[in-house]
């Protein structure tokens, strides 16, 4: 066979082994290309002006109209057009990196001085010494850390069973055409994108009805919360379920179990990861709601672990009214804010890396 | 323990239509009876009717009766759920369940059912099921380990170890074999042939040989068309059936030239 027998590719250079092959760039040669890339835009912009952003933009579209006319010279349009969109993909992937690191690095940066030992475990506020008639203040996140733990805790004990639950009456019991299932679900879609400031209001004005004006408190900001993650509980529950096969229920309907023992016995067991990562995802996406919760249970410098009565503080206010409403020393607010908005993305962190072992842990095993 | 079956004039219906009709039978107790015909004939349908499994699927329901040993299975007042205990069914695809390992799937039918076991009664339940099932000296170092992670032959035999562990009168086949290896295959006929001296048993199959080796009787089922209901064609003796049938449309499928 002659190189003429296939007549649409580029008639490769040098010595052909055999039909099949055709031309190829040498192996790393988008790194070199990117270094080139690289340095043809630092070479452009130092005429220029240098920037940094200037300087990585202009890098990235240098090396995506540099590697497309490579590879069409050298191999052909097919391997031109995939080496483009590799790059173009991996761009997007990078650029949608920069905010979650970028963010990341903020907080760490912002909050990591203000993270002692005394920080975490001191009530902070200010504190006013009527001999000297001087107000220090005191950094201290405890109360909003104990805050933030009982009114998600709450919410977490309205919300999960009720979520559950109502996601197996969806899954096990109703018939999908059914009216009330359909309203449900049609219900659950609309919760799920219902702004958190919503849920505050639709808790406070609820306690105010019940208790009266100013009833700022950590249970009404629970069920703020709750409002928001009922829905996010019923989904994932709802879909975790919907993953367990038919085979199994039949299986267990065929050896004369009945639903109930089905449900509770093969069907939540098969599912337990899934919706337990379900639960401790809807978990870490409203303990870091702030709107909901400063309306319901305001903010306060005050420690209070009863979260029926008075203002009670939480890590996400704690971060906001630091930065809105700082003290006389406006330095040290800033630092508590920062502080507190670190302590907050590591309890998240420490609830999605408990989902994981759990989820680890409770998998079924030996699946093929 | 083995039971008759007597079908009475059934029609089995998904909502409004009519899946199968006017099925009469008499299936004698150990025996085994295969049931072969086309896709979407109704077979597994009407299978499924004997021990109301077809309720799982929202919209279907029967008109006829069911008798076994003279109790209607659609008498009011009839409790599914008892019914299963004691016709037991095999599935097209194995599926032990995967939460358990292959001693819990086979006390599964009897702890679900919330019996209490000590514990040597259920290591002799699991011992007389899994020999039951020609199965016990393949896992019998290994019965905490996950059913799951045994090949395809031994899970559908792992399922047959449950559904006998519960004692049932009557076993059920769907194509226990459609997924398997010849080998594997073989071992599930040769259990089959081994049952029978206890079960009352029904298959369906669409390898008709399989039919010729394990069935004493066999039932043809066909349908008209598309959107036509099934309909049991004729039903006798497995070497009647293959030799001589008596309606031409059995004699075209069980020689090969059905369409």
């Amino acid at each position: 066979m002659s190189a003429t027998a296939i007549p649409n590719s580029r008639r490769p250079r040098g010595p052909v082994p055999n039909a099949l092959t055709s031309a190829q760039l040498p192996r790393f040669v988008e790194l070199y290309t990117l270094l080139a890339a690289l340095a043809v835009s630092a070479a452009v912009l130092a005429m220029i002006g240098f920037n940094i952003v200037g300087w990585l933009v202009l890098t990235a579209v240098i090396y995506l109209v540099g590697l497309g006319i490579l590879s069409s010279v050298v191999e052909n349009r097919r391997k031109a057009t995939d080496r483009v969109i590799r790059g173009v993909v991996t761009i997007a992937f990078l650029l949608a990196l920069i905010p979650l690191v970028s963010t990341l690095v903020t907080v760490i940066a912002g909050g990591a001085p203000a993270l002692t030992w005394d920080f975490i475990t001191k009530t902070g506020g200010s504190v006013f010494n009527p001999q000297t008639l001087k107000v220090t203040v005191v950094q201290g996140a405890w109360q909003a850390i104990v805050g933030t733990l009982i009114v998600t805790g709450i919410a977490a004990v309205i919300s999960i069973p009720i979520g559950i639950l109502a996601a197996i009456y969806l899954v096990e019991y109703a018939q999908p055409t059914q009216w009330m299932a359909r309203t449900v679900t049609f219900l659950v879609d609309v919760m799920t994108g219902i702004p958190s400031i919503v849920a505050g209001l639709f808790a406070f004005s609820l306690f105010t009805l019940i208790v009266g004006p100013k009833a700022f408190s950590g249970f009404s900001a629970s069920v703020a919360l709750s409002v928001l993650m009922i829905p996010i509980v019923i989904r994932s529950t709802e879909e975790m379920l919907k993953l367990v096969s038919n085979d199994l229920r039949e299986a267990s309907f065929a050896l004369g179990v009945t639903k109930f023992s089905t449900i509770v016995r093969i069907v939540l067991p098969t599912a337990i990861a899934g919706i337990i990562t379900g639960v401790m995802l809807a978990i870490s996406r409203v303990i870091g709601e702030t709107a909901p919760i400063f309306i319901a249970a305001s903010f306060t410098d005050n420690f209070n672990a009863n979260p029926f009565s008075g203002a009670m503080q939480t890590l996400p206010v704690m971060a906001y009214s630091g930065y809105k409403f700082p003290s006389q020393d406006i330095a040290a607010s800033y630092q508590s804010a920062w502080g507190a908005a670190l302590l907050l993305v590591i309890l998240v962190v420490i609830l999605n890396l408990i989902a994981r072992i759990v989820a680890r842990v409770f998998a079924p095993k030996g699946l093929r | 323990m083995s039971k008759r079956i007597n079908v009475n004039d059934l029609d089995v219906y998904y909502s409004d239509f009519l899946a199968v009709e006017g099925v009469n039978m008499t299936i004698e107790p150990r025996t085994v009876t295969a049931f072969i015909g086309p896709s979407g004939c109704g077979k597994s349908t009407f299978l499924r009717t004997l021990n109301r499994m077809h309720e799982v699927i929202p919209g279907a329901h029967v008109d006829g009766e069911v008798y076994i040993d003279g109790d209607n299975l659609y008498a009011p007042g009839v409790d599914p759920v008892s019914v299963r205990r004691q016709v037991g069914m095999v599935f097209q695809r194995a599926n032990p369940f995967p939460t358990m390992s292959i001693r819990d799937n086979v006390l599964a039918g009897v702890r679900l059912n919330s019996k209490r076991m000590s514990k040597s009664d259920a290591d002799d339940l699991v011992e007389t099921s899994l020999k039951g099932a020609n199965l016990w000296n393949e896992v019998k170092d290994r019965l905490h380990l996950p059913g799951s992670g045994l090949s395809g032959g031994q899970q559908q035999r792992l399922c047959i170890a449950r559904a006998i562990a519960v004692a049932p009168d009557i076993l059920l086949m769907d194509e226990p074999c459609s997924a398997l290896d010849p080998i594997s295959t073989l071992a599930i006929e040769d259990l089959i042939e081994e049952l029978k001296r206890e079960y009352t048993i029904v298959i369906v199959t669409h390898n008709m040989q399989q039919a010729t080796r394990v069935s004493d009787k066999t039932a043809f089922f066909n349908i008209a068309g598309t959107g036509k209901p099934g309909k049991l064609i004729e039903y006798d003796d497995t070497a009647t059936i293959f030799t001589k049938p008596s309606v031409q449309a059995t004699e075209d499928y069980v020689s090969g030239r059905f369409g």
